[in-house]
């Protein structure tokens, strides 16, 4: 158990950081002009589409191995295995089945090998996590745009460049588009909300919060809280963290191929860029340490970072006349929020 | 330099540098001139190397947060040639104003990372990353006055790429130019780069940098010796920052144009797998692991431009070479761990 004092530290942390991001986000809503109703209805579409990446990053937080920026390779695993589908030009619910039975067991695979590598670097496994991304970047971009027409066969000519090897940088999804988006559209005046869509992301927070309270989440906890503890209670230290991961991994996989059916494009090398990023600053905006996390800051971060994201270029636009200079100010919020984070934690560690 | 011991890393890199080398022998290249542009490439990159091995030797890690110095070095550049100056005096005037700057710039970046001590590697990394949109405010909105350095139309903000052409473009590459028939040994530049290599040599000599080396080595023992911890490593950053600085100076007059923007991003990556392809673990790192390591990863990234467009497509040496640095870049985090050296 934590003592009295660091509690209370990251107590008042935790409602700090939320409270910035409102009144940054009031104030940039304030400047930007933009209508309340237009926010609303963006906000509630990019909690849609960025839910699940956001609530994978819970349980290796819980797990006590910080932040886990490998997200971004489930991410890549959902593509791939979208990618395999429609080069079989499978459609329809077939299809659809296919890229989530792929993207499960790829996610589940590549979360088994990250695990495993991440049980060699204890108590770095952040930076880890983070070259692990970049690597797997290289390595996705290698597949599919050397990979593809010279290794692997190309069934479907449509998505292939037109020298015959790679994969377009942007390959419609219009069999896919908005398959339940639309589903339970609710309208309150302008407002426009996929009930559906927002109940499975709502649907995905309830099992995590009910997993974190079985005696699996119990275990979770108290590997996070100490591995020496754990191991004397007879945990198997080693295998949690890579059920850990694999699920962080397979849940961030799931969680890409809602955005991607969201936006019903898909930019094939940029798609899953930043995924990582942006989903960390969101959590922890929402209140979340790289030490603590609740299923509630993965909500409200969403909502809050977000808001701030979609008003701050527009707000440039009218303050400084210059919508570059919201763009930066919003990466700058995305990687400062981190960085504070890691300051500021590491910090109260002692 | 004594146990120095060839690894594995090293061995497959050799491997793969020879495999390319016999590459562009049978695809007929000109080997002489590729040899000429490495020694170049050495020095362009070679600095941004030794940039990491002060914070190496302190026991702060790889220093992921290299773009703080990269655009306190960026800031200095462009002050020289906004004052339009030319020549040798331009880049030592670059030189000048770079060197204050990334002392402030490390000063800075020294406080933030003695309050996260064992983890300087994650919160280096983000606290490079946030540089890069927080200059990039500056690069907006800073009163520069030169004409050549702005966005041609508006007026207001630096171009992502400045020209140094009528500044001080290859002053160093050109000085002392030594040709020997096709051959072109840029004596200067190398005498440049190994100015810098033996300040840093002199550095761990003196008392500051053996106590430096004592930290790394020893944290607990060197407090108990009587050595202000905090203070050291701050002096090691500082240092690690400024010649970060001076880096990017060589880098922009060889290279001939200063980036700005999101360029320094992800720079500090192809330097930290080029000092660990040189052999170091992450701890101890000796200048000749920086130089040789500089040596190959360059080369490697010379010979695979010109293969690449011959025999596969253009894209894939971008790839490779990114491919290349962060395997390197996790083995060595792998590897490190293993041994139980790190914390």
């Amino acid at each position: 158990m934590r003592n009295k004092e660091p509690a209370d530290k990251l107590f008042k942390l935790e409602h700090l950081v939320p409270t910035v991001f409102l009144i940054l986000s009031f104030v940039a809503w304030q400047f930007s002009g933009l209508s309340g109703t237009f926010v609303i209805n963006q906000v509630i579409t990019r909690f849609i589409r960025d839910g699940l990446l956001v609530l994978s990053l819970i349980i290796p937080v819980v797990a006590g191995m910080g932040l886990n920026f490998a997200i971004i390779v489930g991410a890549m695993t959902a593509q791939t295995a979208l990618l395999f589908v429609i080069n079989y030009q499978l459609e329809g619910a077939r299809g659809i089945l296919l890229v989530l039975f792929l993207g499960i067991l790829l996610s589940a695979l590549v979360g088994f090998v990250i695990g495993h590598i991440l049980n060699r670097v204890k108590g770095k496994e952040m930076i880890v996590t983070i070259i692990i991304g970049f690597l797997a970047n290289s390595l996705y971009q290698l597949i599919f745009l050397v990979g593809f027409g010279t290794f692997i066969p190309v069934v479907n000519k449509e998505i292939i460049l037109s020298r015959g090897i790679g994969v377009r940088n942007a390959v419609d999804l219009g069999m896919y588009r908005n398959t339940i988006d639309k589903l339970w559209l609710l309208k309150i005046g302008d407002i426009e909300i996929p009930l559906f869509m927002i109940l499975v992301v709502l649907l995905f927070a309830g099992m995590l919060y009910y997993l974190l309270h079985t005696r699996f989440g119990q275990q979770v906890k108290a590997v996070g809280s100490g591995n020496e503890k754990a191991e004397i209670a007879g945990i198997n230290v080693n295998l949690l963290r890579i059920k850990v991961i694999i699920l962080s991994t397979v849940l961030a996989a799931l969680g890409q191929l809602v955005y991607l059916q969201n936006i019903g494009m898909f930019d094939v090398y940029t798609a899953h860029m930043n995924a990582d990023i942006i989903s960390c600053a969101a959590l922890l905006a929402g209140g979340a340490s790289i030490k603590s996390a609740k299923i509630r800051h993965a909500i409200i971060g969403i909502f809050l970072f977000h808001t701030l994201f979609i008003v701050s270029p527009q707000a440039g636009q009218n303050l400084f006349h210059n919508a570059a200079l919201g763009e930066y100010f919003r990466s700058f919020v995305a990687y400062g929020t981190i960085a504070f984070a890691l300051i500021i934690n590491i910090k109260h560690e002692k | 330099m004594r146990n120095y011991k060839i690894k594995p890393p090293q061995i497959i890199i050799l491997i793969f540098l020879m495999i390319l080398v016999l590459l562009a022998y049978v695809l007929q290249m000109d080997l002489v001139i590729l040899f000429n542009e490495s020694l170049t490439k050495l020095v362009m990159n070679g600095v941004l190397v030794l940039a990491l091995i002060p914070m190496l030797n302190v026991g702060a890690g790889m220093n992921f947060g290299l773009p703080v110095g990269i655009v306190g070095g960026l800031v200095g550049l462009c002050i020289a040639v906004n004052f339009r100056l030319t020549g040798f005096f331009g880049f030592f005037m670059s030189l000048f104003f770079s060197l204050v700057i990334c002392a402030i710039l490390g000063w800075i970046y020294g406080r933030l990372l003695n309050r996260v001590k064992g983890r300087e590697e994650i919160a280096g990394t983000f606290i490079g990353f946030s540089m890069i949109p927080l200059m990039n405010y500056f690069w907006t909105l800073a009163p520069f006055q030169n004409r050549q350095m702005l966005y041609p139309i508006g007026g207001q903000g630096l171009r992502p790429k400045i020209s140094l052409e009528p500044y001080f473009y290859n002053v160093l590459d050109n000085f002392c130019l030594l040709k020997i028939g096709a051959l072109e040994i840029p004596l200067g530049l190398l005498a440049f780069y190994a100015l810098i290599c033996l300040f840093l040599y002199l550095f761990f000599r003196t008392k500051s940098g053996r106590a430096t080396l004592a930290t790394g080595e020893n944290e607990a023992f060197a407090r108990l010796s009587g050595i202000d911890i905090g203070r050291i490593r701050l002096l090691a950053i500082v240092l690690s920052t400024m010649l970060a600085g001076i880096g990017i100076c060589v880098y922009a007059q060889s290279y001939g144009f200063i980036q700005l923007y999101d360029e320094p991003l992800s720079m500090a990556f192809p330097a930290i797998s080029a000092v660990l392809i040189g052999g170091s673990t992450g701890r101890r790192t000796w200048i000749f692991e920086a130089v040789l390591g500089a040596y190959l990863l360059q080369t490697i990234y010379l010979l695979t431009v010109p293969i690449a467009n011959e025999i596969l497509i253009p894209e894939v040496t971008e790839i490779l070479r990114t491919f290349i640095t962060y395997s390197i870049i996790l083995y060595a985090l792998l590897y490190r761990d293993k041994r139980g050296i790190s914390h």
